[in-house]
């Protein structure tokens, strides 16, 4: 099961710079690695990541496999109108992720 | 107790423990054996041309945090700030992080824009071996710097348990 943590602050100040946290539970398999048998394990990992406010994107990441299991990021954005921050993580093998979070701009 | 039952468990003693170092020793055969490719000071250099193309990449305005010395390599805190006034006309495009000795040159891009406000990130990345990590900031009059680190990891990350 996929299990993701944002941290966006509920309200903020109209062009104010806020912080954003994601965190996503993935093994991020690089694909060096071998099981108990000796078999090497595939890659199975997130290769992208991105982040629109209210449709448009705002900050984008590339992954590879030196990003640590669980992937996490800290990143900034100008609080420009309330509306819905949207992420989305997607991966090897068919691997897709959403998650939102709301920001009321005063 | 006689000494013929002293003599066999005495047998069975040295047997036992011959056998459990055989079967040690198979378990670590694979991993006596040498670890797969990995990224050289060349091949770093190749991935960042194809970031940078022919350009020069200067150094300064960009900060990278990352601890000197590393007592674990599979998580390693990693920030990049670099100096911007991130405005439509002067801003950050993307933060590229090189490596020179995991298995790929590459780490990790980002892209930004204005609306980030501030040209500060950190995630956390895996480093297999002592070695130079830089970051190269692409700012939007398409010129590149950069900022380097020389760490030090005593616990590599990815190639525990990996085979030849």
């Amino acid at each position: 099961m996929t299990r993701a943590l944002i941290s966006v602050p509920p309200k903020a100040k109209r062009g104010e710079v806020i912080e954003i946290k994601t965190l996503i539970s993935h093994e991020m398999e690089p694909g060096y690695r071998a099981d108990s048998t000796g078999k090497l394990k595939p890659r199975d990992i997130i290769t992208d990541f991105i982040c629109k406010y209210n449709g448009e994107e705002i900050f984008r990441a590339e992954l590879f496999p030196a990003i640590s299991a669980n992937p996490f990021f800290v990143f900034t954005t100008v609080a420009a109108e309330s509306g819905k921050l949207t992420f989305e993580w997607t991966g090897d093998n068919g691997f897709s992720a959403t998650e939102s979070a709301d920001i009321t701009v005063e | 107790m006689s000494e013929q039952s002293r003599m066999s468990q005495a047998t069975r003693r040295q047997f036992l423990v011959k056998a459990a170092c055989a079967a040690g020793g198979l378990a670590l055969v694979p991993v006596v054996t040498a670890g797969p490719a990995r990224a050289t000071p060349a091949s770093m250099r190749t991935a960042m041309k194809n970031v940078v193309g022919e350009a020069t990449v200067r150094k300064g305005k960009v900060t990278m945090d990352l601890p000197p010395l590393i007592e674990n390599g599979n998580a390693v805190s990693l920030s990049v700030a670099v100096d911007s006034p991130m405005t439509a006309e002067d801003y950050v495009k993307a933060i590229h992080v090189f490596n020179e000795k995991n298995p790929q040159p590459n780490v990790v891009s980002v892209h930004l824009g204005p609306r980030a406000g501030k040209a500060n990130i950190a995630t956390r990345i895996r480093l297999a071996d002592s070695q130079k990590v830089i970051a190269i900031a692409e700012m939007s009059d398409g010129s590149f710097w950069s900022d380097e680190v020389e760490v030090v990891v005593t616990l590599a990350a990815c190639l525990e348990g990996s085979v030849p």
